[in-house]
C-alpha cells in the first residue's frame, strides 16, 4: 500500500491568541481527499476558532495553512490575498454556516442563492443555470416548486439544505462545517445527517465539521478531534475515540451521552 | 497463508472517571490467523475475548504490541496507521459483526446492507441486488428490506447485522457473538453463512457461547484467560 497522493490540507503549529489567551494553541495535521474530520468539545473549547483560522475567515496569530489547489498548486491560505482567497471559498470549498441566514443570500430566490455560486466561478447560460439549480434543490429535497421562493418563507431545516446545496453546486473538494445540524429538531436534524452523509460518499468529499454532539461525530466522521481549552487533547479514528477513549476529558464527555 | 498476526498484544483500560483506576485486561498475547480457518476465542465473562476482537478491528487502542493484517498483499501494523489506513482496511479486508447493529435513522435495511459494496465502488443496483440476496438467505422477509431496522426484533436485527458483514466477502472476518439472539432456524442458516466464508478461505476469528457452533465451526480454540497468565 504505497501512498503517492500528499494530503490535501495540512495544517502547521497553528495558533490563535486573543491578547494572552489562547484560543487554539499549535494545532498540525493533515487532512486527505475525501476524508471527514469532526471536531467536538465544549462551548469555549477553541472549535470555532480553529475552524475560522483553517478556512480563512479568521487570521491565525502564527502556523501555515497549506491547501493543493487544483491549479495554483500548493498555497498557504493563511497569506494568500484576499482576491484569490475568494475565488477558492466559491469554487473549491464550501463554507456551511450554523444559521443558514449567515451563508444564505435571504433578498433573492432559493434558486437564485444556488445559481449565483455557479455565476460565480463563469456560468453564463441562464438555462443551465436554472437546470442545476433545480436539480440541487431535488438533491436536498427540497420541492422544486419552491425554486423562485424567498429562503425566508422556507424552515430551518429547509434553509440548513439550501445552503448546503448553495454551497456543494460548484463541486468543491473541501467543505468546512459550523454545527450543520445545531439548532434543528432531532427528526429534521436525522434528515439532514443522512442527507450529508450520503452526498459526502457520493461526491467523495473531504470536510471538516464543528459539533458538540458525538452522535453526529459517529455518523459523519472518519476522523475525531476533542478539543478542551484550544487544544486537541485526543485525536483518531472516530469509533476509536469514542469507545476506548483515553484521555480524562473524552471519557468525561463519552461517559456524559444520555442513553435514550 | 497467515492473514493476521497479532503479537505481544498489552491492553489495559484507565479509568480516569473512577480515581484512575488501571483494570490490565490482555497481556503479552501473540496469535496468528490462517486464511480458511476460525478460531473459537474462549475464556470466562471478562476475561478480555471481546477485547481482544475489538482491538482485533482497531476499534480498541491497546498499549503496546502490534496486530498486522494482510491487505492486498502488504502487511500493515493497525495499531500504528493512519486512520485513512486502517479504513481502508476495513472496508477491503477486514469485517467485523458485533452484538448489535447499530442503527442510522432513515436508511432502510436494504441500504443498511448494500452499504459496504458501496464503499468499495461498486453501484447501486448491483449493490442492492447482491444486498437482496443476502437478506433472503438469511430469511430477512421482502416486506422489511424498504424499512429502517430501528423497529425490528432483536433477531430480524441482528440478520441485518450479519447480512452487512459478510456481504462485501471480507477476506478477515472477526465475530462477536453473531447467533445470539436467534431462533434454532436462523442460527442453523448463519453457521452454514459462516461454513461457506470458512470454505472460501476467509480467516475467521469468533466468540461463540454456543458448544454446537463451536463445534460447527471451530477449527482451533484460543483461550484468552490462559493466555493473559502467561
Amino acid at each position: 500500500m504505497i501512498e503517492l497522493e500528499p494530503p490535501l490540507l495540512t495544517i502547521e503549529s497553528l495558533s490563535k491568541l486573543y491578547g494572552r489567551n489562547v484560543a487554539c494553541g499549535n494545532v498540525s495535521f493533515d487532512l486527505w481527499a475525501g476524508e471527514v474530520l469532526c471536531i467536538v468539545g465544549e462551548s469555549g473549547s477553541g472549535k470555532t476558532t480553529l475552524l475560522n483560522c483553517m478556512n480563512g475567515t479568521l487570521a491565525p496569530s502564527s502556523g501555515r495553512i497549506l491547501y493543493r489547489t487544483r491549479h495554483m498548486g500548493l498555497v498557504d491560505v493563511a497569506t494568500m490575498g484576499d482576491a484569490h482567497k475568494r475565488l477558492l471559498m466559491r469554487t473549491d470549498w464550501g463554507i456551511v454556516h450554523q444559521n443558514p441566514r449567515d451563508g444564505l443570500r435571504m433578498g433573492v430566490s432559493a434558486g437564485a442563492n444556488v445559481g449565483e455560486r455557479l455565476m460565480a466561478v463563469g456560468a453564463r447560460h441562464y438555462g443551465d443555470i436554472r437546470s442545476q439549480a433545480m436539480d440541487w434543490l431535488n438533491r436536498v429535497e427540497i420541492e422544486v416548486d419552491r425554486i423562485d421562493d424567498l429562503p425566508g418563507v422556507f424552515s430551518g431545516g429547509m434553509q440548513q439544505r439550501l445552503q448546503i446545496a448553495r454551497n456543494l453546486v460548484t463541486k468543491p473538494r473541501l467543505v468546512f462545517m459550523d454545527e450543520p445540524t445545531g439548532g434543528l429538531d432531532v427528526s429534521v436534524q436525522a434528515r439532514l445527517l443522512d442527507l450529508l452523509r450520503a452526498l459526502v460518499q457520493e461526491l467523495q468529499l473531504a470536510a471538516v465539521i464543528v459539533t458538540h454532539d458525538l452522535a453526529v461525530a459517529r455518523v459523519l466522521a472518519d476522523r475525531l478531534f476533542v478539543m478542551k481549552g484550544g487544544e486537541i487533547v485526543e485525536n483518531g479514528l472516530t469509533d476509536q475515540v469514542l469507545d476506548d477513549p483515553q484521555h480524562p476529558y473524552t471519557q468525561l464527555l463519552v461517559s456524559s451521552i444520555l442513553q435514550v | 497463508m497467515a492473514m493476521m498476526r497479532v503479537r505481544n498484544l498489552s491492553k489495559s483500560f484507565t479509568l480516569h472517571g473512577q480515581g484512575g483506576i488501571v483494570l490490565s485486561v490482555l497481556n503479552n498475547i501473540s496469535l496468528d490467523i490462517m486464511a480458511g480457518e476460525c478460531v473459537v476465542l474462549r475464556g470466562a465473562s471478562g476475561c478480555g475475548k471481546s477485547t481482544l476482537l475489538r482491538s482485533m478491528y482497531a476499534n480498541y487502542k491497546p498499549q503496546s504490541g502490534s496486530i498486522a493484517v494482510c491487505h492486498q498483499g502488504f502487511w500493515v501494523d493497525i495499531l500504528s496507521a493512519a486512520p485513512r489506513i486502517v479504513l481502508e482496511v476495513r472496508r477491503r479486508t477486514l469485517g467485523y459483526v458485533s452484538q448489535f447493529l447499530r442503527v442510522i435513522p432513515r436508511v432502510s435495511s436494504l441500504d443498511v446492507v448494500a452499504e459496504p459494496l458501496r464503499n468499495i465502488g461498486i453501484d447501486a443496483p448491483s449493490a442492492r441486488a447482491r444486498a437482496a440476496a443476502m437478506l433472503e438467505r438469511l430469511n430477512v422477509p421482502e416486506r422489511l428490506w424498504p424499512l429502517a431496522p430501528a423497529t425490528f426484533s432483536g433477531g430480524e436485527q441482528q440478520r441485518v447485522n450479519i447480512a452487512r458483514g459478510f456481504i462485501a466477502q471480507s477476506p478477515i472476518l472477526l465475530l462477536d457473538e453473531p447467533t445470539a439472539s436467534l431462533d434454532a432456524e436462523n442460527r442453523a442458516a448463519v453457521i452454514a453463512l459462516i461454513g461457506d466464508a470458512k470454505a472460501c478461505g476467509t480467516a475467521i476469528v469468533g466468540i461463540f457461547h454456543d458448544e454446537d457452533v463451536q463445534r460447527c465451526l471451530g477449527t482451533r480454540q484460543f483461550d484468552v484467560a490462559q493466555a493473559r497468565l502467561t
